[in-house]
């Protein structure tokens, strides 16, 4: 533990902290609050301080953003009583929100946890959330920015940018498929009886489809079964019964994948190429026709493709994937 | 006085908060319960096992709806995403009234995803109660607004906690959900006496009370929801209650939360202090008492 707290320190000593977007705007502290504008500048100087990144100690920075002390910031509009100055108080709601939303990316992103480590997700974490504070009232979607993060800033993945890149869009994924909607599908019948050269229909808003260069689907399920034994045997029990812990990492293998829904559990469905590049087309607005002409496989006879074809339709059918298309994009 | 136009003249009982590990046991348990708080952003989505859960909870039991992220104090207004995922929600529960907190949390679209504590001034609660009443035209269902449990005061104030709540309701014209919980833990942060606090709002217009657990710390008391009701706590809801007259109440209980019984029973503790009050009818409840002349809570 001790070891940990001194490589977080070094760590952070060698990278100085990024400051949030509304820090950098270095607001000032109106001395009353009479109107709207004064609240909204005393609003913007306490989220400021709120959000910037705690020290490796995890208490409040000591300076402010124009190398003030803290504590004089602070004491512009924090009030101090007997027993905690202005600083601490403050403080109080500065590591609350770093507890909270790492916390939650921890929920979020148990995977890539696993792959980076507790210091280097954290790490990871501190810096994401410094640069893309949440922008929504849902906690659900405080993760929504982190692919685009981590490959405008891969160096925050450390050895495995790759592997924690396709994590990152993996765990993504299932937060969709858990509660996007769900559309009126599609039918079999519907799709036999139409022109192929007209027909343009999509895919479920929560069906996620992933290019994937591990098998981040059998991970996954090394993860949780471990969880769930650590969980149910609890960790003395754990040790003797010889459970070891952490899975391995797993090995290069490129995965086509859909992340899916079936009665409001989530589950992951292997694609082979073909069928992949078939919903990708789909989704992407080609016709029927266009999309089977690009899925087809050179190699197969005509007979052999139209009959995978059908079988994949039927399948994606009975699972209610294709829907159709959307004249306005559903916003989130 | 307890069932009033700000909570759609209900008075539902005794309430337990509806947790995901209570899930199965209410499911197929079906206890008897008079009412479930729901938090409404856990609910506000699409699709999904929430919703699923949520309207097999409804075929059952009464369900209120308690927000915590309108954000009614944020300067820069109300978010319109968030009223319009609340009012298909409102549409989906048909709750008679919800309730959400005395607090801003947001500013130029970065949310803290926390409660934070308002500064006190009469401006802060003209632009707080303009944002109320824009909820309630939108919303179509009247808003109890709770006090929040606060580590912090501001230089800029100009009037105690509950004068300020004061002042929003009534120019706002809307309810309060009393916590009584958040009462105790901000006197003991900020050194006033909670009765006071009890004593000093407009209790016709108290729609609904929360009471829960609190944590002690060195220098302070942080609101955890995470253990029993504490003995101070149930002498300012037994004072609420006789204030204010036999409201709705609920337990909430969000950390190391232990099984439903355990917290259902908890709960049900409310219910010898409604009984007395119960038993006091048809006396009229007391006109509001000035500030100061309450009993200590501890």
């Amino acid at each position: 533990m001790k070891r940990r707290k001194k490589n977080a320190g070094a760590a952070a000593r060698s990278k100085p902290p990024l400051e949030p977007p509304l820090a950098a705007r270095r607001p000032k502290p109106p001395s009353r609050v009479a109107s709207q504008g004064e609240l909204l500048e005393l609003q913007r100087s306490m989220l400021a301080a709120i959000c910037r990144p705690l020290t490796p100690s995890f208490h409040m920075q000591q300076h402010w953003v124009d190398g003030s002390p803290m504590k004089a910031y602070a004491a512009k509009f924090m009030k101090p009583n007997d027993r905690l100055g202005s600083f601490e108080r403050l403080e109080i709601y500065n590591r609350q929100y770093w507890f909270r939303l790492l916390d939650c990316l921890y929920e979020d992103f148990p995977g890539l946890q696993a792959i980076l480590g507790e210091q280097k997700f954290n790490a990871l974490g501190r810096a994401y959330l410094t640069r893309y504070p949440s922008n929504s009232f849902m906690l659900r979607n405080l993760g929504e920015r982190l692919e685009q993060f981590a490959s405008q800033e891969p160096r925050w993945l450390g050895r495995h940018k790759r592997l924690g890149s396709d994590m990152i869009r993996f765990e993504w994924g299932q937060i969709v498929a858990f509660d996007e909607p769900a559309l009126e599908p599609i039918l079999a019948e519907d799709i036999a009886e139409a022109n192929p050269a007209k027909l343009r229909m999509s895919l479920q808003p929560y069906v996620v489809l992933l290019e994937l260069a591990y098998p981040l689907d059998e991970f996954s399920v090394a993860l949780k079964k471990q969880q769930s034994v650590r969980t149910e045997a609890g960790e003395a029990e754990r040790q003797h019964a010889g459970v070891k812990a952490p899975v391995p990492l797993p090995k290069p293998q490129p995965t086509l994948l859909a992340i899916h829904r079936v009665d409001n559990s989530v589950y992951y469905k292997r694609l082979e190429p073909a069928a992949f590049t078939l919903l990708n087309e789909l989704r992407q607005g080609r016709t029927l026709l266009q999309a089977c002409a690009a899925a087809a496989e050179p190699e197969l006879s005509p007979e052999k493709m139209a009959a995978s074809f059908r079988d994949w339709f039927a399948i994606f059918a009975q699972l209610g994937w294709l829907c159709r298309r959307q004249t306005s994009g559903i916003k989130r | 006085m307890a069932a009033n136009k700000h909570n759609g003249f209900t008075n539902l009982g005794i309430g337990i908060g509806l947790r995901i590990p209570h899930y199965e046991h209410i499911l197929s348990k079906k206890p008897l319960v008079d009412w479930f708080e729901i938090i409404s952003e856990n609910y506000m989505l699409d699709a999904g096992r929430p919703l699923q859960m949520l309207d097999q909870i409804l075929e059952q039991y009464q369900v209120i709806q308690h927000g915590v992220a309108m954000y009614l104090g944020s300067a820069k207004g109300l978010n319109k995403e968030h009223l319009r995922r609340l009012k298909a929600l409102i549409k989906r529960t048909k709750t008679p009234f919800l309730s959400d907190h005395l607090c801003w949390g947001s500013v130029d679209g970065t949310y803290s995803h926390d409660l934070l504590p308002m500064p006190y001034t009469f401006g802060a609660a003209t632009v707080m109660a303009r944002r109320i009443r824009e909820a309630m035209d939108m919303l179509e269902v009247p808003i109890c607004v709770e006090n929040v449990s606060s580590y912090a005061e501001f230089h800029q104030s100009q009037m105690t906690e509950w004068e300020f709540l004061t002042e929003v309701v009534e120019q706002a014209d809307c309810g309060i959900l009393l916590d009584v919980n958040n009462i105790y833990v901000s006197s003991q942060n900020h050194n006033f006496n909670p009765m006071d606090y009890v004593n000093g709002v407009p209790h016709e217009r108290v729609g609904q009370i929360h009471i829960a657990g609190h944590s002690q710390f060195e220098k302070y008391i942080l609101d955890t929801h995470d253990h029993p009701v504490l003995d101070p706590v149930w002498k300012l809801y037994a004072r609420a209650i006789e204030l204010c007259g036999p409201t709705s109440t609920l337990l909430e209980w969000d950390a190391h939360i232990p099984p439903f019984e355990e917290v259902h029973r908890e709960a049900l503790k409310a219910r010898k202090f409604l009984d007395v009050v119960e038993a006091q009818k048809p006396n009229k409840a007391p006109a509001r008492v000035p500030t100061g002349s309450g009993c200590e809570a501890s």
